[in-house]
């Protein structure tokens, strides 16, 4: 039986069949170049004009130079701008993340009067348009004769930032099976126990996850940080204002540096998690 | 308090336990002593409130009325952490952050006790699994996860561990293995458990005592032999096992015996397993208690004539028939391939007969079907 097929001879598919199936197959690949293709040429321009030698104007290639990596705060300001922008993304951070976890829980886990408002109160600011938010910020600032500045920025942050942190920590909590917390409880755990042994652990990483959004989106942040940062300069501001007079390549450094810092961050974040899992 | 109800020991006593959520009552007024020591069954269909009862016990649900007793210490509203008891979860939750070893010294370490490695290392070596102590929980199979969730409760040595469908998610032969272990480590460790199961075949394996649920309340209660050779409703006749039902009335007495009236013919039973109320009444016999018979070959017991087989089923280690009898009705018939006789065919004409004292009689008020078309499997019932 197995013999006679054996002989007989495979018939030979036709080449426009061929080519056919290939694409059929190779589809999504295709796609899939294309889409990072589109998606990483800014980043590799950053990166590549980020070793132009420009002189005044970064917009026209000149020369290839190691300068602006070697001197990253060569331009004026710049690491000024960078530094405020890096200690108000740490602060708010920090604030928005604690906030951020306790509120996800209470709306994760307790049902409490006023819960589905408070659910989708929270994201109204995520719903606002940013302008609208800075505008209203800095006229409520003013209201209680509060200049403009780093710490109204930082507020500012956190207010947006809380709602990011909110929703991403939530989905982890609601991804985390109840019963492993009862059976901390039924294996002699007190509230504090269950809470700090079993809970905590299972959601940092979302609130790790959450942390590292609200960082990104607060160093991010131009249009609330226009209105209430007054003189401050932050790194997003830095390169509005230099941008009519031609930013310096040395934006592209730290923005380059930013981009292989943040991927670095995320690879070692997989290995950790794959080892782990192992 | 927390002091005394985590050293409680002694027999489990539910007194009018009672759990409602809204207009749905889960678990009405149910009353129930489980010995110490003993190994204990729940059995029901999903929804009939044996997981809700396995969790106040646990305490993880709050009981609406009733009071829960373990030895002579009340423990219906301690915390679950204040009590002497574990669970093994239905999904064995155990912690996907921690290692074996962790998970099952979790509880250990809870209480601050000593010699945390020693007692890890022995429950390991009890369910046989100790080279995966440093493992974390995905690694494992399903098997081996349901091992460690026992050992995790086990080590504890708690005056009562709760079995919440441990077996659910395993393979049926993993599953009969398990029934056996489980059984076994029952024996060794000498606690009381409690198991939770809508398999029937699994709390007849395991059990001492079963008791079967219906609607929140306890449908009848006995050893797997009382309740399979004497049911006293139609709900548990056909929800262990399955039963031939036929309607009759009692029509006299004979000593210890009762005389039924079947469709014209006269069959008796032992009054020890009437449980009918008035004459009317439906007579239950197993299928595999039944004998078919061809008309010509003599016949001992009780005696239903005028059947014709109607169809016949091998299947291995018996034969299943239906014989079509005088009055319309279908019987089931298990006959043991043992004897050498060629099988009855289709379309002959039988008697079938069977020994009184496997004549079983119910309330002729009865609803022949309650409990046989509960289809069990339901994974996850909360």
């Amino acid at each position: 039986m197995t013999q006679k097929i054996k002989d007989a001879t495979i018939p030979t598919i036709p080449f426009g069949a061929r080519i056919q199936r290939w694409f059929g197959r190779n589809l999504i690949r295709i796609y899939a170049v294309f889409a990072f293709t589109y998606l990483f040429i800014p980043v590799a321009y950053t990166f590549v004009f980020s070793f132009n030698d420009a002189g005044k104007s970064n917009l026209i290639w000149q020369a290839f130079t190691f300068k602006n990596w070697q001197n990253p705060c060569g331009a004026p300001e710049v690491c000024s701008a960078l530094g405020n922008s890096i200690k108000i993304g740490f602060i708010a951070t920090f604030f928005a993340t604690i906030l951020g976890t306790m509120i996800a829980f209470a709306i994760g886990r307790h049902n409490f009067k006023g819960r589905s408002a408070s659910n989708l109160l929270i994201f109204l600011p995520m719903a606002t348009p940013e302008i609208v938010l800075g505008a209203s910020l800095l006229s409520l600032f003013l209201v209680f004769k509060i200049n403009p500045g780093f710490w109204p920025t930082v507020i500012a942050h956190i207010v947006f930032c809380i709602s990011f942190v909110v929703v991403t920590v939530k989905a982890r909590i609601a991804s985390l099976d109840p019963r492993l917390e009862q059976a901390a409880m039924d294996l002699y755990a007190n509230e504090f126990e269950t809470f700090r042994r079993v809970t905590l652990p299972l959601v940092a990483p979302g609130i790790a996850g959450a942390a590292l959004l609200a960082f990104s989106l607060s160093f991010d942040d131009f249009i609330i940080t226009n209105f209430n940062s007054g003189t401050l300069t932050t790194f997003p501001k830095f390169i509005y204002v230099s941008a009519a007079r031609g930013i310096p390549a040395q934006a592209n450094v730290i923005g380059s540096a930013m981009f292989f810092l943040a991927l670095t961050l995320v690879i070692v974040g997989q290995l950790v998690n794959r080892r782990k899992v192992r | 308090m927390t002091k005394a109800s985590i050293e409680a020991r002694g027999d489990l006593r539910l007194t009018r336990l009672t759990k409602t959520y809204g207009d749905f009552t889960a678990v009405d007024d149910l009353s129930l002593t489980i010995p110490k020591g003993s190994f204990f069954a729940l059995l029901g269909p999903s929804g009939c409130g044996k997981t809700t009862t396995l969790r106040m016990i646990a305490g993880l649900e709050e009981p609406t009325a009733g009071s829960i007793h373990l030895g002579e210490t009340d423990i219906t509203t301690t915390k679950p952490y204040q009590r002497p008891i574990n669970t093994v979860f239905q999904n064995y939750a155990l912690f996907p952050h921690l290692t074996i070893f962790e998970n099952i010294a979790f509880g250990l370490r809870r209480r601050g006790q000593k010699d945390v490695k020693e007692a890890v290392d022995k429950v390991l070596n009890l369910v046989e699994l100790p080279h995966l102590a440093q493992r974390k929980p995905t690694q494992l199979s399903g098997g081996q996860q349901q091992r460690i969730a026992l050992a995790r409760a086990i080590v504890n040595r708690p005056a009562l561990l709760l079995l919440d469908e441990p077996l659910g998610a395993l393979d049926l032969k993993l599953r009969r293995q398990m029934q056996i272990e489980l059984k076994w480590i029952q024996k060794e460790v000498g606690l009381t458990f409690v198991h939770v199961t809508h398999d029937q075949e699994e709390a007849m394996t395991m059990a001492d005592t079963i008791a079967v649920m219906n609607e929140g309340q306890i449908e009848q209660m006995g050893s797997p032999a009382d309740l399979y050779d004497n049911p006293e409703t139609a709900y548990v006749a056909n929800f262990l096992g399955q039963s031939n039902l036929i309607k009759g009335t009692i029509s006299g007495n004979d000593g210890d015996s009762l005389v039924v009236d079947l469709y014209g013919q006269k069959i008796s039973l032992p009054k020890s397993r009437s449980h009918a109320i008035d004459n009317s009444t439906y007579a239950g016999i197993r299928p595999e208690k039944f004998r078919i018979s061809l008309l010509e070959t003599p016949v001992r017991g009780n005696v239903l004539s005028g059947g014709r087989i109607e169809d016949v089923s091998y299947i291995g280690v018996s034969t299943q028939y239906q014989v079509e009898m005088p009055w319309g009705q279908e019987l089931m018939v298990f006959e043991q391939n043992d004897d050498g006789v060629a099988p009855f065919k289709k379309g002959d004409a039988v008697n079938i007969s069977w020994e009184p004292a496997f004549t079983f009689a119910l309330r002729g008020d009865e609803d022949v079907t309650a409990g046989s078309q509960i289809e069990p499997e339901v994974q996850d019932e909360e």
